[in-house]
């Protein structure tokens, strides 16, 4: 963490440090703005933009008409011309009309342009489920952005990184899809820096040291593969435990050193498996770790079916349980 | 240079048959409903009034879950509804659970819908409907295909879809009233305007000064309705439909409306965003009050008549509410059987894995 001013603390969610994070930039930089359905008077339908647009006004804090391919269009545009829009989108499973404007336009205005016009937007996006949405609110399709060169995708999971992380992609010269955990919201509290620091994007954090199994995963998984190894302690395994916090680029250097190390891998992630970033890890260690592997690496993820209404969502959610059936499964093979 | 806009937008005047007070001030358009027309009409807005009620206050107890309240859209919901035939296919927004209702989806399974449950999105054979739209504005260009097929098959039937203020800001809304004006398709588009999106008032959606004009982009006849006026919406939606079938367009009705509640029941909380006095204003012009007016002085309707829908809708919810407790739970084994006309390999492993995992 690169910290300007002396460390001054307050306790905050995490969905708390977000708002922070956005007030900071505001303050900062007054090509910084804010747009989206409902983040004006509403302050956001989770409450992310809360009392900015009376602290900055309607003209930095903008409700816009219900439209996510305009507004991302739209962002992309101000940013063409100086500004430093920072968009919401309400709930990651409606970002689809603006698909094309992100995987197109945003990712690759630099490349076509050969870096005359750049994209410095970042897209923030609830993901995820457990917090019995109705249908399609519930999306964790990380995996289809990630794979567009020219997009930067990042997943905080702790209220410290989330501020640290958004600031950063404030900052940052090209487009982020920065994706916030809404399970994790308000789930827990943590002592975040007051005022302007940042957390370095593509740099993943260890969580926890230790020699048997590395767990690797990010986000609203965080908390549950956290469980899973303080009950494999309890047992008596050493497990490393690896967040992400960021999707692309992924921090290689940070893998490779943990799985070269116990030589047991297990990935956790919420979304499908089939094209899920969980294969992108997996061949980080295949390419820079193979043969310290002594086991095959285990991946725990979502099934291959849409996030099932939130009548069974919990059914369908990675769990303790299943982190350390797959954890005993590497530590006995 | 001539300029034009206002010249258009002058013209979207707002068609209304029924006044606040229940009386009639447009003699020549009232349409030709039977008393027990009328009466059934009233029947169904007291009902779903009362069904409303119902499932918010079940929604605070915990037994209801996803919940978007309906009251105050009651005519535009429930008069655009009674000018429909059965053949009529219906795309409703997920505030539109009424009219599906009343196109025969059985009440126990609009609530396993709130609750979660996949039986609540498969309708009965022969009620033509898709579930409540999610994603605001998809259901738009689907309903210019599905009123393409109704021509395409001969069939003396339309496609009718609802969708609120702010979905008329969604691309797919432009395109779906465009692709349905270049191909004549029978459909109808219905833009409940109840003022505001969430929490963003309908003025910040658009320049336009009516949702109704931007069907002259499209080439198609729109009309603004008064939302609040059952008769007017009832009227405009019959003659839109009769036009549709014969060759003549679509429509775009605009309904002037308001909602009471909350935009749904996960945490909306609307002091934030509208006043009192506005809510008052429009409860002023409550659909039910100046329908049970204009029947009373008919001598069509009685209090005794009223208490009788409110209790037979009570005993109902609550015999449906019962019938869904009474449904299994699902599993995600049942979802992965229905990914697919046939369960590919990699799907059948991972049923197996769960199952496993269930058995644990
Ligand atoms: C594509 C998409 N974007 C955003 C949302 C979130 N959302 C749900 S309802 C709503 C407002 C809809 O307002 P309006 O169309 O006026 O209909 P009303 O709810 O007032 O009936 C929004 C933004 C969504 N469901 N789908």
């Amino acid at each position: 963490m690169e910290s300007t001013t002396a460390v001054k603390k307050k306790t905050m969610t995490l969905v708390q440090a977000i708002t922070d994070g956005m007030r900071t930039m505001l303050a900062e930089d007054e090509n910084v703005l804010v747009l989206g359905e409902d983040v004006g008077k509403n302050g956001g339908v989770f409450r992310a933009t809360d009392h900015l647009q009376e602290e900055f006004g309607e003209g930095r804090v903008m409700d816009t008409p219900l439209s996510e391919a305009g507004f991302i269009g739209a962002a992309i545009g101000m940013a063409v011309n100086g500004l430093r829009p920072v968009a919401e989108i309400q709930f990651l499973g409606f970002i689809y009309p603006a698909y094309e404007q992100i995987m197109t336009h945003a990712s690759r205005l630099r490349s076509r342009t050969m870096g005359h016009f750049t994209v410095p937007i970042v897209i923030r996006a609830p993901y995820g489920a457990g917090v019995r949405a109705p249908e399609i609110h519930s999306d964790s399709t990380e995996a289809i952005f990630t794979h567009m060169p020219g997009l930067k995708v990042v997943c905080p999971a702790s209220p410290v990184d989330a501020k640290g992380l958004l600031i950063a992609a404030i900052e940052d010269p090209d487009p982020v899809l920065f994706l916030e955990p809404m399970r994790c919201y308000r789930s827990s509290r943590e002592e975040v820096p007051v005022g302007k620091y940042t957390v370095e994007i593509g740099k993943a954090n260890k969580l926890q040291e230790g020699n048997d199994v590395s767990i690797i995963t990010w986000g609203a998984m965080v908390p549950v593969a956290s469980q899973a190894v303080k009950e494999m302690e309890a047992k008596g395994v050493s497990c490393e435990l690896i967040d992400l916090r960021t999707l692309y680029p992924i921090d290689r250097d940070t893998i490779a050193a943990s799985v070269q190390k116990t030589g047991r891998t297990v990935i956790v992630h919420e979304a499908h498996g089939t094209g899920g970033v969980g294969n992108d890890v997996l061949a980080i260690v295949n390419d820079t770790s193979f043969l310290y592997q002594k086991a095959p690496v285990e991946r725990v993820t979502g099934f291959d079916s849409p996030v099932p209404f939130f009548g069974f969502e919990d059914e369908y959610l990675p769990t303790p349980a299943r982190v350390k059936h797959a954890i005993e499964k590497v530590i006995k093979f | 240079m001539k300029r034009s806009l206002e010249n258009i937008e002058n013209q979207f005047e707002m068609f209304q048959i029924l006044n606040e007070k229940g009386e009639i001030v447009n003699e020549d358009a009232m349409p030709d409903l039977s008393d027990d027309d009328l009466k059934e009409i009233m029947r169904r807005m007291v009902y779903t009034r009362i069904l409303d009620q119902r499932s918010i206050a079940l929604n605070r107890q915990g037994r209801l879950g996803f919940y978007a309240p309906t009251a105050g859209q009651e005519a535009s919901q429930l008069g655009s509804h009674y000018a429909l035939e059965k053949e009529d296919f219906i795309l409703p927004g997920y505030r539109d659970v009424p009219q599906l209702i009343w196109h025969g989806l059985p009440l126990y399974q609009a609530f396993l819908f709130s609750r979660g449950h996949f039986h609540g999105n498969q309708m009965p054979e022969g009620v033509n409907a898709v579930s409540p739209q999610i994603i605001i504005g998809a259901q738009i260009t689907q309903a210019a295909g599905v009123g393409i097929g109704m021509k395409k098959r001969g069939k003396d039937a339309i496609a009718i879809t609802y969708t609120g203020d702010g979905g008329a800001s969604q691309g797919d809304f432009y395109e779906g009233i465009n692709f349905a004006g270049a191909f004549n398709a029978q459909a109808v588009f219905v833009v409940q305007n109840n003022r505001y999106a969430i929490s963003v008032p309908v003025e910040k959606q658009s320049a336009a000064k009516t949702i109704a004009q931007k069907a002259v982009a499209a080439g198609i006849e729109g009309i603004q309705v008064d939302g609040m006026d059952v008769l007017a919406v009832y009227a405009a939606t019959k003659d839109a439909r009769e036009r549709a079938i014969n060759g003549e367009g679509p429509t775009l009705i605009e309904t002037m409306t308001y909602r009471y509640g909350p935009h749904t029941m996960a945490g909306d909380d609307p002091t934030r965003y509208r006043t009192e006095e506005t809510d008052n204003e429009w409860e002023a012009k409550d659909p039910i009050v100046r329908f049970r007016t204009f029947l009373e002085n008919k001598g069509l309707w009685s209090e005794e008549e009223e208490n009788e829908v409110i209790e037979q809708a009570k005993e109902e919810v609550k015999a449906a509410i019962k019938k869904a407790d009474e449904q299994p739970k699902q599993k995600v084994t049942e979802l992965m059987d229905i990914m697919y006309e046939e369960l590919p390999a990699s799907l059948q492993e991972q049923r197996e894995e769960y199952e496993a995992k269930e058995s644990k």
